[in-house]
C-alpha cells in the first residue's frame, strides 16, 4: 500500500510511479512543444501506452484486478486514434499535392 | 481505406480479439464493470478499424446486417426485456432470473441479461452507422 515501506516491492513500485509520472510529463511537453503533427501524434500514442502501464501500476498497489481489465481494454484501443489520424494525414496530404503537383509537395 | 501491409496483418488479428473482448464485457457486466454499452463500445472499435484498413464495404459484409437493422432489434430485446416483469405480476423492468444448476455449479440467467444485449445491439448499430458514413464521404 501507499505510504507504508514494508518490502523491496513497495520501494520498486514507488521508483516507477516516479518514472512513469516522469515520462508523462515529458511525452505532454511534447504534445504541447512538438514542432510537426508528427512529433504530436506520437507523443499522444505514448501517453495511451503510459496509462497503460499507470492502471497496471495502479492495479498492483491497489491490489484489484479491476484496473487491468481496463488497461486491457484502453491497450486494445488507444492505438485506433493514432491510425485514424495517419489516415486523415495521409488524406490531407494527397489533396496538397493534387493542388499543387511538383516536388515539395511533402509536409 | 489505408493500403498498408502492417496494419492489414495486424488488423487480422486484433479484431477477432477486440471482438471476444467486448463479448466478455457484455457477459460479465452484472457483476463487475463492463456491461452492455462499453462491450459494444469496444466491438464498434473492432469494426472501425477493419473500416480503416479494410474499406467500408469489407467491413460491411463482416457486420453481416444493416447497422440501422441492428439499432431496431436491440430497441426490441431491450423493452421486450421489461415485460418478462409485467407477465409475472410485477412492474414493468423488474429483474427475473433463472436459476440452472449444472453439476455443482450454478449458472444464473436473468432478463437483465436480455435487455443488456438489446443495449449492445444498439450501440453497436449506432456508433457503426456513424462511422460508416463517415468513412463512406468523398475526399
Amino acid at each position: 500500500m501507499i505510504g507504508e515501506i514494508n518490502s523491496n516491492l513497495d520501494i520498486a513500485m514507488l521508483v516507477v510511479f516516479a518514472l512513469v509520472s516522469l515520462a508523462i510529463l515529458t511525452a505532454l511537453y511534447r504534445v504541447f512543444k512538438g514542432p510537426t503533427l508528427g512529433d504530436r501524434v506520437v507523443a499522444v500514442d505514448l501517453l495511451g501506452v503510459l496509462a497503460v502501464g499507470f492502471m497496471a501500476l495502479y492495479s498492483l498497489v491497489t491490489g484489484e484486478s479491476v484496473y487491468l481489465d481496463a488497461a486491457i481494454a484502453l491497450a486494445l484501443i488507444a492505438f485506433l486514434g493514432t491510425v485514424a489520424f495517419a489516415r486523415y494525414y495521409e488524406i490531407d496530404n494527397r489533396r496538397r499535392k493534387a493542388r499543387n503537383p511538383g516536388p515539395g509537395a511533402s509536409p | 481505406m489505408m493500403r498498408s501491409l502492417i496494419l492489414q496483418t495486424f488488423t487480422r488479428l486484433l479484431v477477432t480479439l477486440m471482438l471476444l473482448f467486448s463479448l466478455f464485457l457484455l457477459w460479465r457486466g452484472h457483476n463487475l464493470p463492463g456491461g452492455g454499452f462499453i462491450g459494444a463500445l469496444v466491438a464498434s472499435a473492432a469494426f472501425a478499424l477493419h473500416a480503416i484498413a479494410f474499406g467500408v464495404a469489407s467491413a460491411r459484409s463482416i457486420l453481416r446486417y444493416d447497422p440501422r437493422t441492428l439499432m431496431a432489434w436491440g430497441m426490441i430485446f431491450a423493452g421486450a426485456a421489461g415485460l418478462f416483469g409485467l407477465a409475472a405480476g410485477k412492474p414493468y423492468m423488474t429483474g427475473l432470473w433463472l436459476e440452472i444448476h449444472i453439476g455443482e455449479s450454478l449458472l444464473k440467467l436473468g432478463t437483465p441479461l436480455i435487455f443488456d444485449i438489446g443495449v449492445f445491439l444498439t450501440v453497436i448499430g449506432m456508433v457503426v452507422a456513424v462511422i460508416f458514413s463517415l468513412e463512406e464521404e468523398e475526399f
